[in-house]
């Protein structure tokens, strides 16, 4: 009987052959929790009985959900984490450092065929590196940590094959909200995604990013990229699924016709053409998030922006993934055409995306975002609007001043 | 059932589908370990007034897909501190679904209910049946596998791992 890849994986990990369905007990290659989930995750492990992390190596702590924290109350959680990493001789990434996802591909804690369990529901970004990746909350993260193991049930899988190459000015982040809105938020809940297909194999790691990290999003508890065109900077093998696995569903698109697409208010699946919302008429742009924030994505604003000022009735936010990402728009010039144009630059992290600080939108006000999820209240004001779309869709958008389609500056 | 009330009777308050967890607690307020504080926030950009109302060992009910979106524990937290007793929606999110069970808080899934906002509910957690009392309609949960039904058994991952030190089937 075949197998899927997360079968796979699974099953090297426990060291026996599994099927979709089983219960299984697994060693986990790495763990990590963000300053949202970590400070409860010290508070169980420490109530648990933990004394020390499984592996220092291969856990760590990240400060980017509100990093610099923003109040007394955050700095002292913040001061909890650094403590904790220190004590137990594990990395803690500090602010600006980067957001957890983002530094954990970086850095090397996660690579292909790895179980990897991260306390933040966009775990599943990994499956970029044909990983399996889950996110859990905070008490499953300090068991976790504390005993190098997750249980977990080996889920059915959804293949999504997209034959057909994007067309020019269309990008990973309008392929993926187009396979949110036809799966829908729920469509794979408990379920593995694998990605396949001609669509997928010309994408760079940054985009196979993109796609993996709105997994979640569709409910998976995993979403893993076909490896085939995959390339990293060091030696791997990749796990691929066997010609008889078995799914439990399977779509079938042709994406080369795909125009940009927008999530509108308020759910990630609400998705249409952009031309259903072109000319809506918008107060604030913002690019960044482990969906969204990676160079790739600040230099095809900086392509649409070179030269231009934003609309003067707009504010533009910009957070790098990381301080690397950073460096690397800071070297090639596309950071200083972004400030150019009228970006206002934030510390690397996750910024305005979960609501807490660094660009909380006003009532009435209409956001253009990079990020993958509009729900009410997002980013922390529950009488404001989020649009979701491609980082080229913010950038055009904040040119125009309402939701425009992007394919006109970059064809 | 150990240190999880098995029997409980008490009213239903009854949303739709797809509540995710910012509407649950909103981002802003999860960064604390003061749980008074996720409590007073509960379910604030949903029904302002479920704070005011809601009972000591009350029943939230809901639809699908509830508890979607970010992996916060929080907001099973907020549910539990503000006294929701158990959850029965037709489905869950896996994260929260996890989340609940790993901090003591039962959650039922009943693919078909069909409960109303008010209904006086006797839920037997052991059997995992509900006896809508108002409408007169009795209904069974989904089995939870056995490994969350010896956490829940313990009031949760916390003291399930104080107790075994490592995972067993």
């Amino acid at each position: 009987m075949g197998q899927t890849i997360s079968e796979k994986i699974i099953s090297k990990h426990v060291g026996y052959k599994v099927h979709a369905g089983e219960l299984v007990i697994s060693n986990v290659d790495g763990a990590m929790a963000s300053d949202t989930t970590g400070p409860l995750t010290i508070k169980a492990f420490r109530e648990m009985g933990g004394k020390k992390v499984f592996d220092p190596n291969k856990c760590a702590l990240i400060i980017d959900h509100a990093a610099p924290s923003p109040n007394e109350r955050i700095a002292n959680l913040h001061k909890m984490m650094r403590d904790f990493a220190k004590e137990q001789g594990m990395r803690l990434f500090e602010i600006g450092e980067g957001i957890c996802h983002q530094v954990m591909v970086e850095n090397q804690y996660v690579k292909p065929g790895d179980i990897f369990i991260g306390a933040d529901s966009h775990t599943p970004t990994y499956g970029a590196l044909n990983a399996f990746a889950c996110g859990v909350g905070s008490t499953d993260l300090a068991a976790t940590m504390m005993t190098g193991k997750i249980w977990l049930k080996v889920p059915q899988t959804i293949k999504i094959t997209c034959n057909g190459k994007l067309q020019e000015g269309v990008t990973a982040k309008d392929l993926i909200l187009f396979l949110v809105g036809k799966v829908t938020v729920s469509g794979a809940t408990y379920q593995a995604i694998e990605f396949c297909g001609e669509a997928f194999e010309g994408l760079s790691l940054a985009s196979r990013m993109t796609i993996a990290n709105m997994s979640s999003e569709m409910g998976a508890k995993t979403g893993i990229v076909h490896p085939k065109g995959l390339e990293l900077d060091y030696d791997f093998s990749v796990v691929t699924p066997d010609e008889d696995a078995t799914y439990i569903k399977t779509f079938e698109f042709d994406v080369s016709g795909l125009e940009p697409q927008v999530s509108a208010p308020e759910s990630p699946d609400n998705v249409h053409n952009i031309s259903n919302y072109e000319g809506t008429k918008i107060n604030y742009a913002f690019i960044g998030t482990c969906c969204n924030g990676r160079l790739e994505d600040l230099d095809i604003a900086a392509q649409i922006l070179k030269g231009k000022k934003i609309h003067p009735d707009v504010r533009m936010v910009i957070a790098p993934a990381s301080q690397s990402v950073l460096l690397d728009a800071m070297s090639n010039g596309t950071m200083k055409t972004l400030i150019e144009a009228g970006a206002s630059l934030i510390t690397s992290g996750c910024g305005p995306c979960v609501g807490t600080h660094q660009g909380v939108p006003a009532d009435g006000e209409v956001v253009i975002s990079a990020a993958n999820r509009n729900f009410r209240g997002r980013m922390g004001n529950p009488n404001s609007n989020i649009y979701l779309g491609a980082p080229s869709t913010v950038a055009a958008s904040a040119l125009e001043g309402q939701i425009s389609n992007p394919k006109k500056y970059l064809v | 059932m150990g240190k999880v009330q098995t029997t409980i009777t008490a009213k239903a308050h009854v949303y739709g589908d797809h509540i995710d967890t910012d509407r649950i607690i909103p981002g802003k307020y999860t960064k604390t370990l003061d749980l008074s504080t996720l409590a007073n926030h509960v379910l604030e950009d949903l029904d302002p007034n479920f704070n005011k109302e809601v009972q000591q060992g009350d029943i939230l009910v809901a639809g699908i897909n509830f508890g979607c979106g970010s992996s916060r524990e929080q907001a099973p937290l907020a549910l539990k501190q503000a006294g929701v007793s158990v959850v029965i929606a037709r489905d869950f999110a896996r994260i929260f679904f996890r989340n609940a069970i790993n901090i003591g808080l039962p959650v039922l899934e009943i693919a078909d209910h069909n409960i109303k906002k008010g209904a006086k509910l006797e839920i037997d957690l052991k059997s995992g049946s509900v006896k809508d009392l108002t409408a007169n309609i009795s209904y069974t949960a989904t089995k939870l596998p056995d490994i969350m039904i010896s956490i829940l058994n313990e009031g949760g991952l916390v003291n399930y791992l104080k107790k075994n030190g490592n995972y067993s089937l």
